[in-house]
């Protein structure tokens, strides 16, 4: 049996590697960079428990990954929807997976706060969304990926669905044209029902010290099973890079060209989002 | 003429040695060690003063010898060695207020070496990844060491605003480590189990103690004017650090982590205080660049081989690198057993 020989051969050298790579971790010998990115991990493990989520689950369509540059530092703005940053998780896969690379997501600080959360998103990657981390992550040549509308964005009615929020203060374009990486749209469709969000009970917010106390549909009525989201299709579509180092000197601290390149941004992503919503043909197929 | 160099705090670790190390050096004429207590090393060619730096002795002593570069390692990380939390402010803060009392009198003096630490930075889940050396703390640190450093800081600024004459280096020390250092954080990584906060794996990052040397030895003699963190590179994540030295660990709520430091008696040498307790819960990462560029001083250590020096010194642990090798390959033969048998 030749064939049954060949696969026990290719087991028992996956089993090797297998106890290998447990030898590393449980000696310490790994390696995290400065903002406490574990590669390993997250290639092992936490993108592999996503990836059924976002290909059975959600059945994630992609678009536009070739603008997505190879390498050199640029900077991923993307919409932000669904009540919990799954849009930046599944963002984050989707671009390792169509583009190879690793997207260094800028989370806000309650997210570091949190235990375990806050362990696993370092460890993925991610770090807090301040413009020394941003620069310093974009000089080094890193994908960063920031959702300007912040909890604004993430937390909004369903009623609103699609349509985005103030982009903050166009912090993020500060650093790109500080640093002078492309900018790249990313416009996500179908975070938005994940989660619908029809309510919200601001003193249990007020108590846990979280922006909001989301009620939907499902949650909390259902509890944990009202914790699944709901199987919507999604599609995300990358635009193409807008250059920033063509602006003069000086440009990241002027307000107005600041302002301009955010609204450029913000309306490429509002246009995307209708045009692939048109392009769906129901919220769940 | 040749240099006198003032040294506070040596009877302790890093002062005795730091003493010991600048006397050698030919630019050195002489080398005046100041402290409380006796040495318990040999200073060899260093002239051991006991005095208090409270005294007005000190500025005599300065005058006389005509000191003209004084690097004060008399700070205090650790209550216990103080002698309680009181006395330690008193000799951290109300000494170094007094010994640069002392300094600004002095026309002699003409450098100011001062070791303080990343701990003035804190630690909370709003900091950026790295600190840079003009970045304030999100959080001043309330308690503690950092507080203490905070202060000792300030005094020291205020010194360099009136004297500019004065070449004054702030030295911003990562967490030391070396073969035989102790320290609270070395202490709390050789316990038995180490008791984690559960959920969090905070980065750290350390300095071994001949780079901190080094770094002095550098600051005295060459230098330059203003606030440098001194770490070596990269980071490693207090269970990665923890794993090194082949201990388990087990993550525990931070509430129970505190009163763990006052129920069990193994723990009452470890710092368990608040502050502690948020550096072990969200890290701390610091930028080196002005380190390299304006000191001019290169660390022969990273933080990994830092703290790889120190593990090879400790005690190994259960499940040290030899152990977790020896286990592999125990399975890996059980594996072929298992698969000769089956082809039987």
């Amino acid at each position: 049996m030749p064939d049954g020989e060949g696969d026990v051969d290719a087991w028992e050298g996956r089993l090797a590697e297998l106890l290998a790579f447990l030898r590393h971790r449980i000696t310490g010998d790994y390696e995290v960079d400065e903002f406490g990115f574990d590669v390993e991990l997250t290639e092992r493990f936490l993108l592999r428990a996503l990836r059924p989520l976002a290909e059975s689950w959600f059945r994630i369509e992609v678009f536009g990954a070739d603008n997505i540059p190879s390498v050199g530092g640029a900077l991923v703005v993307s919409n932000h929807s669904g009540t919990v940053p799954l849009d930046g998780l599944m963002t984050g896969l989707v671009v390792h997976d169509h583009a190879d690379r690793f997207l260094r997501m800028l989370a806000a600080d309650l997210v570091f706060r949190l235990p375990f959360i806050g362990e696993l998103a370092r460890k993925g990657g991610a770090t807090l969304a301040n413009s020394e981390d941003a620069e310093r992550m974009l000089s080094a040549g890193e994908l960063v990926g920031v959702w300007p509308e912040g909890y604004k964005g993430i937390g909004k009615p369903f009623a609103q669905r699609y349509q985005l929020e103030r982009f903050g203060r166009g912090g993020f374009v500060s650093a790109a044209l500080r640093t002078g990486v492309p900018i790249v749209s990313c416009s996500v469709v179908g975070a938005e029902e994940i989660y619908p969000l029809v309510g919200n009970i601001p003193t249990l917010a007020r108590l846990l010290d979280v922006p909001y106390f989301p009620v939907t549909p499902l949650f909390p009525w259902l509890g944990v099973l009202g914790m699944v989201p709901l199987p919507s299709k999604w599609l995300i579509e990358f635009g193409e890079p807008l250059r920033t180092d063509s602006y003069p000197e000086g440009a990241a601290d002027d307000p107005m060209v600041v302002l301009d390149v955010t609204n450029q941004v913000r309306e490429t992503i509002q246009k995307t989002l209708h045009s692939l919503l048109l392009q769906r043909k129901s919220a769940f197929s | 003429m040749g240099r006198v160099v003032l040294v506070t705090g040596v009877s302790r670790d890093l002062g005795g040695r730091f003493a010991r190390c600048i006397a050698k050096d030919p630019a050195i004429e002489r080398v005046i060690g100041l402290d409380v207590v006796p040495p318990r090393i040999d200073l060899a060619g260093v002239r051991f003063v006991r005095a208090d730096i409270h005294h007005p002795v000190i500025a005599k002593l300065i005058d006389d010898n005509q000191v003209e570069t004084v690097v004060h390692l008399g700070a205090i990380a650790t209550p216990i060695s103080a002698g309680g939390r009181t006395s330690m402010k008193e000799i951290n803060v109300i000494a170094t207020m007094q010994l640069l009392g002392a300094c600004q009198q002095a026309r002699s003096v003409q450098r100011l070496v001062v070791k303080s630490s990343a701990r003035i930075y804190g630690s909370s889940p709003h900091d950026p990844a790295l600190f840079v050396e003009n970045m304030s703390p999100r959080r001043m640190p309330r308690s503690g060491f950092g507080k203490d450093a905070v202060e000792i800081e300030g005094y020291v600024r205020g010194f360099a605003r009136r004297r500019p004459d004065v070449r004054v280096t702030t030295l911003r020390y990562a967490n030391l480590v070396g073969p035989q250092t102790e320290t609270l954080l070395t202490r709390y990584l050789e316990l038995p189990i180490v008791p984690t906060v559960l959920g969090f794996d905070p980065r750290l990052q350390f300095c071994h103690v001949d780079d901190a040397l080094g770094a002095l030895h550098h600051s005295t003699l060459a230098g330059a004017h203003g606030t440098f963190n001194v770490a070596g590179d990269h980071v490693l994540t207090l269970v990665q650090a923890v794993r090194r030295l082949g201990r388990p660990h087990i993550g525990v709520p931070p509430f129970v982590l505190s009163s763990l430091g006052s129920l069990v008696p193994q723990l009452r040498q470890v710092d368990l205080s608040a502050e502690q307790i948020s550096f072990l819960t969200y890290g701390r990462g610091l930028d080196t660049s002005a380190m390299r560029q304006t000191l001019g001083f290169e660390p022969r250590f990273t933080t990994p081989e830092a703290f790889d020096d120190f593990a090879n010194g400790s005690r190994p642990g259960a499940m040290n690198p030899q152990r977790a090798a020896e286990l592999e390959r125990q399975m890996a033969d059980l594996i072929a057993k298992v698969r000769t048998y089956a082809r039987r």
